[in-house]
Order: structure tokens, then sequence, then C-alpha cells
């Protein structure tokens, strides 16, 4: 089934944020952020701005009724900057105005003095100076210690990995009116509505039912709309209530990248022991996380960094740690992921490392160390069900990576001008949000007289086709043509305290709910269908729209069971709670069962160097992925390419950089480049592996959104393979993004 | 006042003519289908066509409304998302539905607009067209694999189109509404705009004026000069090619004139921005916007090209070479502009080439580019111009290194010694487009490319590095 938005995308008619039909007298805002990345607010004199023709009102600190607090794992982020600053950006006053251009003018006319303070943009100074976000946390298993002198081969290294941006094509942005009774109603483009309207009631002092959420599809999120959607609605909020007028807030791109945080800059430590067999005997690393301003999601990305630091490898000893460290720029965020690849990275460098020194082919390492079934992950978890070895035997076996391997080596020999170089990236993911309470969602399910169903839950839309996956849900269970289905916006007063869409689960969470309440609905439809036909229940199945008694044709069609039912009194709605079970995790001991199940899938990756130019490009990737049993394969390719190509620019071309004062240097799209339709890969192959799939997946169909961008990671050892072709001297290191510029420079490196 | 066809709507305006055609499509117009991602140019969101009117045919092709002011739509056809749209889907968009060509769809009706603009072309179609007319999209989320399955298939669709009248055979087989028939009835009927003669800020395409200061050209008086036919126009002249001021990439790339001397011109075009970029932006705008990395200024610099400067009456001819003073700073007195770009024909059995890196190859701003232009007797070289971008303050023509190479013999010898006095000559700073050390050793490669493409049999990168 294709993606049931796609007729309305292509002709232009989805409604997005900056669509909806405004009313009369909207009001626009735009935001002043702080001109320097840390200082003490001396002064600040809105006075001239409030005068200029066209502005209603300027709001600070000052305005907001309730808490000036939208932190949420820890309340430490202000919504606007009450005695200091800690980034460029910071929001620091509210501009609102009768146009959008008329208040970007009065920008000027707000009178800020910033006394500076000392500026700190690197976690390692920043834990030096023990500016932490958190205290570290360190997950451990064997004994890593005592290991070390059993390994034959033991390998140190440093690892650095960039951050990057989203770059949704539709900027933060909200739109918010009053409504009856004091209420507001705010259009917000958030993977979160809940958590949107949790911290806009927090703002405005109010009880979070007088705060309406409705999100109808964004424009892409990636991350980062689940936590910094936030500030934006709260902002559009705010003066909508004070002012009782509707007010539009969107974002500027320029304002967006500057603003918003990204992808967490990670810098680490490794160290690494083998035997004399390959196999990792120990493995110690120490992760600094960027984590920026403030605290954001940069907790649970963490966490996650630590769950998945030792990529899809059993190794005995393991201890890692992490330190979130509080830095003077924007508080980075949620990102596909979510501090998963920042360790990932790390544990492929270690191999890589080992590799190059002894001179043997990284995939000999890879393969000798592969997680295998009852293993136990390094917080406590036992593998069940493990894939990977699977994915990989698939993988070399049907893409032939002998002959692959031959072909490089044939023509690096007969090349200066282009080498080639190839990596196999290993992915082993685990799915659920890490904070066991997240993991719950409900739907709505309604059906009206005229057998039409609709359908609301705490999924957001963003492209990933979840709408899609839940049409198919309902159209399964109650075996009706997905025609009759129709997915409402995402609304906080339909569906209650809702899990941001995110972790890959928005399908599994949101789906299981739905299917509960289907069934539900099933089950009194059929005791009405048993009752029309005098039989028992059990005697009662629906296929294709149409009752059957024992299997024969009742000529019953649901559109007559449907009313038959309403005129018996039936209820035709229900409410579906889905709870993920089993899941556990005891924070106290850093062990427990997070994860419902883990995907797993293996990539092999190509990619030409131009040595004269230092550019690039990727000639394949060739996949085989444990999609379960796949619900939808076009939704889901469709996200195992997007990951990779999303993977692949963030350790290559994609390149966020900040100048030392804390400035963001690659502040728009002329100076941030992701990748365009030449920078992909000319050829993307995907194997599903043939599994039944696990039975916490919604209908046994795995989770899709993250894994597959981690496959990008061996675009980095591809590259790195091709520069040491050409240049001998090119001692391997790990420093991603790897540009053109980098490139060029280790292929002429002395 | 402004008059244009919207869609099917004629629109009279007298809104500013600086103001952006997006803000006027969406907020003014209420047509939401054009969406805004970036403002500059740099994702492709917010493309419509632009139709002009040549004969008794409308000429279409892909431009971004975000920096399209809203002046350059004057007499012209702009359609939207909203304008192609039929009762069915087109079978461009059933295409990209039944390749799972969009997920989130905010980039989506960028792209329709984009193929769709292919579409109408009065060319053959292919598929590295198709690709082609989407270079100046940027999709999130689809990894552009299901986008090139799309393009791929639409190409194919378009096969058998009539390149004699497309607009007819697109409206027969449900392409195009039918309306598109009697457009250019309708803007046969819309006057020119009468050239303005103020000393005011002068905007061509827009292309660099609408992200530096937009807001600037919305509120200021401003010299439309996109539209101005006495400025187009690429002709060969008394042993010249004259390129008209108002020309943009397209129309270079496509000229006959300029393919008959350059024949791999596309490929070195290709590098430069994007397709509705390059539909846009002017060979005046990009000399006049003084970029230090300006692809069109490295292009010409090496071709000994002059340039004709206007005020009122009176003409004045300088060389390109000596239009850049310094960073940003021109030769160009108050009320001038460039009327036209004289290129000397080159001679016979000469040799060209240009190189440009950027991070991402395409619809990317340069690190370092460069041009060369060799004229050779056998195999020494008797006259040599070498250009190089990003490596100054000013789009440099290489005085030294190109009077050294003159009478030289092309070995690997001779451009080793040649990069020593190229990296004597250049003086880059470090920058988001790379650092110092960086663009220095880009640009010694850049000087191999050169002589390797040109000269493969006698150059290479093993002896040049050994």
């Amino acid at each position: 089934m294709k993606n049931l938005d796609s007729k309305n995308h292509v002709t232009g008619k989805s409604v997005y944020v900056d669509d909806i039909p405004v009313q009369t007298g909207t009001l626009s805002g735009v935001i002043l952020g702080s001109p320097v990345a840390h200082g003490k607010i001396l002064e600040l004199d809105i006075s001239k701005a409030e005068s200029v023709n066209g502005v209603v009102q300027v709001y600070t600190f000052n305005d907001i009724p309730g808490k000036n607090q939208i932190g949420g794992i820890i309340e430490d982020e202000p919504l606007f900057a009450e005695n200091e600053v800690h980034f460029i950006g910071q929001p620091i006053a509210l501009i609102v105005a009768t146009s959008e251009k008329i208040a970007r003018n009065a920008l000027k006319f707000i009178k800020v003095e910033i006394e500076e303070l000392e500026i700190i943009t690197d976690p390692r100074e920043a834990k030096e100076k023990g500016h932490l976000l958190i205290p570290p946390r360190t997950f451990k298993i064997g004994n890593v210690k005592n290991s070390w002198s059993k390994c034959d081969y033991i390998f140190e290294g440093k690892v650095e990995s960039g951050g990057q941006e989203h770059l949704y094509i539709e900027t933060q942005g909200s739109y918010a009116y009053p409504i009856d009774n004091g209420s507001i109603k705010i259009h917000s483009s958030t993977q979160g509505a809940t958590l949107v309207q949790k911290i806009v009631a927090r703002i405005l002092d109010l009880p979070m039912h007088k705060i309406e959420v409705d999100v109808a599809r964004i424009g892409g999120g990636f991350g980062g709309k689940e936590d910094q959607a936030t500030p934006y609605a709260c902002m559009a909020g705010l003066a909508s209530y004070l002012l009782q007028k509707p007010v539009k807030l969107i974002l500027h791109r320029l304002d967006d990248m500057l603003m918003t945080g990204k992808r967490h800059p990670y810098s680490s430590d490794f160290k690494i022991g083998l035997s004399k067999d390959y196999k990792i005997l120990a493995y110690q690393t120490c992760l600094y996380q960027n984590g920026g301003a403030a605290s954001d999601l940069s907790p649970a990305i963490m966490e996650r960094t630590l769950f998945h630091s030792t990529g899809a490898y059993f190794i005995p000893n393991t201890e890692v740690t992490v330190y979130s460290c509080k830095t003077n720029l924007p508080p980075n965020t949620a990102f596909r992921g979510f501090g998963a690849p920042q360790g990932m990275f790390v544990i492929e460098s270690a191999i890589a490392k080992a590799a190059c020194e002894l001179n043997i082919s990284k995939r000999l390492i890879q393969e000798r160390n592969f997680l295998n079934e009852g293993d136990e992950f390094q917080y406590g978890q036992i593998a069940e069900n493990v894939n990977i070895s699977e994915c990989y035997k698939t993988s070399i076996d049907k893409y032939q990576i002998d002959k692959i391997e031959k072909e490089i080596k044939d023509f690096n020999s007969k090349n200066t001008n282009y080498k080639k170089g190839m990596a196999i990236m290993p992915v082993c993911f685990g799915i659920s949000f890490t904070k066991t309470p997240m993991n719950q969602a409900r739907a709505l399910v309604h059906i009206y007289q005229d057998g039409s169903v609709g359908i609301s839950t705490g999924g957001v839309e963003m492209g990933q086709g979840i709408n899609t996956k839940l049409i198919q849900v309902a159209s399964k269970v109650f075996s009706i043509s997905p025609k009759r289905i129709k997915i409402e916006s995402t609304n906080t007063t339909r569906v209650a305290n809702t899990s941001p869409t995110a972790a890959s689960s928005g399908a599994d969470l949101n789906g299981n709910a739905l299917r509960i309440a289907c069934n539900g609905l099933l089950e009194r439809l059929k005791e009405t269908a048993a009752q029309m036909l005098s039989c028992k229940l059990s005697q009662i199945t629906i296929k294709d729209e149409v009752v059957f008694k024992d299997e024969v044709d009742s000529k019953i069609h649901w559109e007559q069971l449907i009313e038959t039912a309403f005129l018996d009194r039936i209820c035709l709605t229900e409410n579906g709670h889905y709870v993920t079970p089993v899941i556990h995790f005891d924070k106290t001991k850093e062990k427990g069962h997070p994860f419902a199940y883990h995907v797993y899938g293996t990539a092999i990756i190509t990619v030409t160097v131009d040595c004269i130019r230092g550019i690039y490009e990727f000639n394949d990737v060739k996949i085989v992925h444990d999609f379960g049993n796949s619900m939808n394969t076009a939704i889901d390719n469709g996200q195992v390419e997007g990951g990779v190509a999303q993977g692949i620019g963030w350790a290559t071309i994609e390149e966020v950089a900040f100048s030392k004062e804390g400035k963001l240097l690659s502040n728009s799209l002329s100076t941030y480049k992701v990748p365009d339709i030449y920078s992909v890969p000319k050829n993307i192959e995907i194997t599903p592996l043939k599994t039944n799939g696990p039975e916490l997946a919604l209908l046994r169909s795995k989770a899709i959104g993250e894994p597959p961008f981690m496959y990008g990671i061996g675009a980095y050892f591809a590259i790195t393979e091709a520069i040491r072709a050409f240049n001998p001297n090119y001692t391997l290191d790990y420093d991603a993004p790897l540009t053109p510029e980098k490139v060029l420079m280790r292929l002429y490196q002395k | 006042m402004i008059s244009f066809i919207l869609n099917s709507e004629t629109i009279n305006t007298d809104s500013h003519p600086g103001t952006t055609l997006l803000d006027f499509i969406r907020y003014g117009q209420n047509l939401p289908g054009t969406k805004i991602g970036c403002r500059e140019g740099d994702c492709g969101a917010c493309t419509v066509l632009e139709g002009t009117l040549n004969g008794d045919t409308v000429k279409y092709k892909s431009i971004v409304s975000c920096l399209t002011p809203l002046g350059n739509a004057h007499g012209k056809h702009i359609v939207t998302i909203e304008g192609i749209n039929l009762k069915n889907l087109s079978p461009i968009q059933e295409t990209i539905v039944e390749q799972s060509a969009t997920q989130c769809g905010f980039c989506t009706p960028g792209f329709v607009m984009s193929l769709t603009g292919h579409g109408m072309a009065e060319e053959k179609t292919n598929y590295q067209k198709a690709i082609a007319s989407v270079s100046g999209n940027i999709c999130r989320c689809t990894g552009y694999k299901s986008i090139e399955k799309a393009a791929e298939n639409i190409s194919e669709l378009l096969k058998n189109k009539d390149i004699d009248n497309p607009i007819n055979w697109l409206v027969e087989n449900k392409f195009l509404p039918e309306y598109f028939l009697h457009i250019s009835e309708k803007l046969a009927q819309i006057e020119p705009m009468s050239n303005d003669s103020g000393l005011f800020q002068i905007v061509a395409g827009g292309t660099d004026l609408m992200v530096q200061k937009p807001e600037e050209i919305a509120e200021t008086n401003i010299n439309l000069f996109y539209n101005r036919s006495d400025l187009k126009g690429i002709n060969e002249e008394k042993g010249n090619i004259i390129i008209g001021s108002a020309c943009n990439a397209t129309d270079i790339m496509n000229s006959e004139t300029i393919q008959k001397y350059f024949p791999e011109i596309e490929s070195y075009f290709k590098l430069i921005s994007s397709e509705p970029i390059r539909n846009m932006g002017t060979i005046a705008g990009n000399l006049a916007n003084a970029s230090p990395i300006s692809d069109l200024s490295i292009f010409f610099l090496v071709l000994n090209a002059n340039i004709i400067l206007k005020e009122s009456d009176n003409t004045r001819t300088i060389p390109l070479k000596s239009f850049f003073l310094d960073y940003k700073k021109l030769d160009l007195k108050k009320g001038e502009f460039i009327e036209s770009l004289i290129v000397p024909i080159p001679t016979l059995n000469f040799k060209f080439n240009f190189e440009k890196v950027s991070k991402r190859t395409h619809l990317d701003i340069a690190s370092v580019n460069s041009a060369i232009y060799l004229e050779l007797n056998k195999d020494i070289i008797e006259n040599c111009s070498i250009s190089a971008g990003g490596v100054g303050p000013v789009p440099k023509y290489l005085h030294q290194i190109s009077n050294y190479l003159i009478g030289k013999k092309i070995t690997n010898g001779t451009i080793i010694k040649a990069n020593e006095i190229l990296q004597k000559e250049i003086t880059p700073i470090s920058d988001i487009r790379g650092s110092k050390q960086y663009k220095r050793l880009l640009l010694r490669q850049l000087l191999f490319a050169h002589f390797i493409k040109l000269f493969p049999e006698s150059i290479s990168l093993n002896e040049l590095i050994s």
C-alpha cells in the first residue's frame, strides 16, 4: 500500500502549519536571540521596539505568567533568558507585530547589553572545568581491568564525530489562537503533541486541559521536533494567550539553524584488546558528549550511547563511560539514532585501527565478534533472536564480497587518479524508549453509522508513513477496505498523555494500541452479527467487508452490520491502550531489559575517491536488512534509503561548524550541505532477511526509522580504505565528517 | 503596475516589485502549495515555472520563487503546483506516487514543478535531463533513489512528446490543464514594462541580491534588468562572441555559438549552482556580485574577455581582468551598468578546461575553482591564461603563472615548477569553504587536473607528485 498522503503531497494540497488558513487579525512573531554565547544580561530595553508602528507587543521572561522553564528531563532551560545567556541565538524576547516583516525590522530597536563571560565549546574542556549536565554514567560487563594482560594486541585511539543539522525542509513553527473558555489551541510542527501541551501549560500556569495541541503532519522531523518544537509553540501560545489574538511563529531558516540544537558531537577515547585469533577480549571507551547549554534530551541520548557502544558485537569485558558536557552551544537534541551512531562510530574506529595495525581486513575482526544468541549485553539484557551473523553471511554471499574485494584491488592496481574503497557496516539497534514509562500509547477509534472509520492516535505523521501503517492495521483487523478508514490529526483532546513519535517506535506503540481498540470493536460487532444470524460468536468471521457464518457468506455486509449495531445501541467507539510488555531497566544497577527487540542488518559500501580533487562518489550500498515481516515494503525501503543517505551525509559532507566564540558558521543552506540527488550512492540494493519477525513488533514488522541511518557509518571507512590505497603514509584517523577537504589533506599527508 | 498570469488568472498588482514572488503567491494569493524551505534558492521547495512569450508559443523554465523579485514576473506566465492540477493526477504526479518518491511531502511540490518544467521543454527528454531538472531540489527524507526511479519513468513517459509543440502534446496527454493552450494570447495582451532610467539598485535574476538583502530590495526603488530584451542575446560578431548582460547561465550553456567553441560547456556549467538558479542568474549579476569564487568570472577571465560598461549614452570597454579591484570592489562608476561581455573567438587548436571543487559537487559554492586557456604549437605553449577563485579577495587572473608557462614545453617538470610560482601568487584565507592550507593544495591539484585532463598522454599524477 502506498503512503496514503502521497496524492495530496504531489498536488500540493497537504496542509502544514504555515498553510492553515489564518484568522483575520493574525499576528506574527519574530524572536530576538542572544548575540553572544555566554554572558550576563546587564540591560534589556524593549521600549523602543514596542513603539515601532505595527509592533503590538514585545515579550520577555517578565511576561510569563507561569514558570519560565521548558526543560523536559531536567528543568534547566528557560523559555526566555533571564539574567544570563548561554548560547548564541538563545531567545531573549519575542516581538509580536502585524506582519513578520515589521517584527523583524523591529529587532534592531531592542537594546541588550551583555557582559561577556567565558565561552566553552569543547566538551573535554567543559568536563575538565566541571561543567557537566548530569553526572557521568558507566555500563560494565566482565572485568576490563583484568583482561588487558590476557590480550595479545592492544590499541588505543581518539575519535571525533561531528554534529548534524536536521534540516527538516519545513522549519519549526506554530500557530496559536484563543478558543472558548479561556483555552488556547496550538497547531505545532511537533513530534510530541503532549510535550507541547504540558510545557505551554507550565509557561501559562494553566491546567493542561486548557491547551489543545493539534498536528496534522510535519514536514520532516528526524528528532529535531521531538523536544525542540516546544519553545516556539510556547512563544506563540504565550502571545496568543496574553493578547487573546491569533499569533503565528514560523522560524526563518536562518533562525532555525541558529537557535535549534543538532546531533551531539562526541569526542571519545578507546582502548581495545584482542586475542591472537582476533577475538575482542576487552573494550574500554570514554565518550564526551557535547550537550550544549541545557540538558534537553542529552541524558537520554547519553543512555543510548551507553547501550549501543559495542555496536553489533559481543565483547565479554566492556566498560563504557559517557560524560554529558555543558557547553555554550545551542542545546543539542534528538536526531535519528539518538546517540547510538556516535557510540557505534567509536567501536568501528577501534576495530579499524586494530585491523590497520595488524594489516588485515577489518571484516576479519568484525565477523569473529558478532553478537550471538544468549550473549549478555553490557546492560544486562540477554540477546534473543539475534540475526546479525545471518545478515552478514547473507550479504557476503549474495553480494559476493570476494568478487567486490578483488574488483577493488584490481581497480586500484590499475588506476592512480581514482581509488576505490569498501567497508562493511553491521548494525544492531534496540527498539523501545529507554525510559520505560514512555512505552505506552493509546488509540481512539470511531466507527460512524455509515461504516466509515476515524482513527486518532498519538502518532505524528512526518513522512515515515505511520498513518498508512495505521490504516493497514485497522483494515486488517476489521477486514475492510482502507478507503473506509481515515486517520485524524494528532490532537491532545482526542488522545491524551502521548509519548512523542520517536525512537522508531511510533508504529509499534500506536499501531498496537489501535490493534487493541479495533479488536475490542470487532468483538462487539461479531456479537451483533451472531445475534443477527442467531449463532454463536465463535462461528462469526468478517472477510472483505462481509460477515461469514461458519465460513459461509451470510450476505450481511459491513455497512448493514454497522447500522444494525448502531440501532442496537452498541458502542461503536473504542479506546485501545498498549504498553510494551517485558521491558524494564534499573538505573541504580545499570542493568535490565530495556528493549522489546533488536533490529539487525549489514551494509557493504563502496566508494570511488578522485585522488586528484579529493572528492568522492559512492558506487554501491548493498544491504541485508532484518525487517522482520515487513508490513509495507514500499514505506520500509524508503526509510532504509533515506536513512542511508542521511547517515552518509553525517559521515561525509554534513559539517556543523562553530567558531571558538560559539558562533554557528554553517548557518545557512549555502554553507551547510546535505546530500543532493547527485551525491547519493549510485545504487542502493536492499535484501530483506527472511525471518518471521518478533511478536512485539507491530504485525511482526520491525521498527525501521533509525537503524538504517547507521549503515552510513560505513561510508567513512570506505573512504579511508581508498585513501590508504593511494597514500601509504596516511595514518588512519577517526574524525567525522570526512569532507572533501579532509580527504584531500589525507591523500597528500606526508 | 505589475501584470502577469498566475496559473489561469491575470494578475495586476501594485505590490512592490522587489517583494518576493514566493510571498505574493503564498500570502497574497493564498496558494500554499508552494513551500518555503530556505529563502535562498538552495532547497527548491518554492520552485515554480516561468513562461515567456516567444512568437506565438510560450517557453517554460523552472525558477525559485523565493529569489524572484515580483517585478520579474511582469509579462510572464507563472505556474504553481495549483496551476497544473487536473481532476486526476498528471502522469508525472502519478509516477511520483507510484514510486513512493514522496515521504513528508514538504519538498514534493517543488519536485513536481521541476519535473513538469522538464516535460515542457522544447527538446527531447532523457533520464539525465530529468535528473538535472531536480538538481535544485533537496529532499531530506527519501535518499532520492525513489525520485531517480520516478524521473526515469517520467522521461520514458515523455519519450513521444512533440518537441515542436510540447504544450499541446502535454495538454492532450493530460499532463497539463487545457488553459495552457490559451496562455500565449493572454500574454500578448500585457504591455512590456518601461525601462526605468533612475539611478537605482539594479536587480537582474535576483539570485545574489535577494539572498544578501531581501528586506532592502523589497523597500527601495529598484531597476529591473531581468527582462531587458535589449540586453539579451548571444551573437558572433567580427571575431567576437557578444553576450548580452541579461543572459543567464542557461542561455550561455545552451547557446549554439558557445557550444561551437566549447563543446563541453554543459559539463562545466553543471557544476554551477542548479538548473533553476542557472535559469535566473545573469552573467552581469555574477560578475557584478564580485564574489571571489564567482564561477562565471573565473570562466571568462581566461578567455581574455572585455566588458562594455554603459552610463546613459556613454560606454567604455575594459578588460574583465581589470574589473575586479579588491574584495567586492569593482571598476564600476555610479550609474554605470554592464551592457555586454565581449569574448574573442578562440583561435584554432586552443585548449580549455574548467575545474571546480566544493563540499558538495553540485549546487554548492566552490572552495576553489579554476579555468585554463592554452594555445599550442605542437607541445610548446604559445599562449596561456589561468584563473582561480577562492584564493584571494577577487576572482583572480593569475598573471605570473600564465606568463611563466608561455614558451614552455608541456612536461610534468614544467607543471611542477609552475605550481611553485602559483603558490606565491595566491593569498587564500581560511573560511567556511576550507582552510587556507587546503585551498593551496586544492588549487595545486586543480592545476594538475587541468593538465592531466588536457594532456593525458604526457602528464600524469604519479609524476607530478613524485
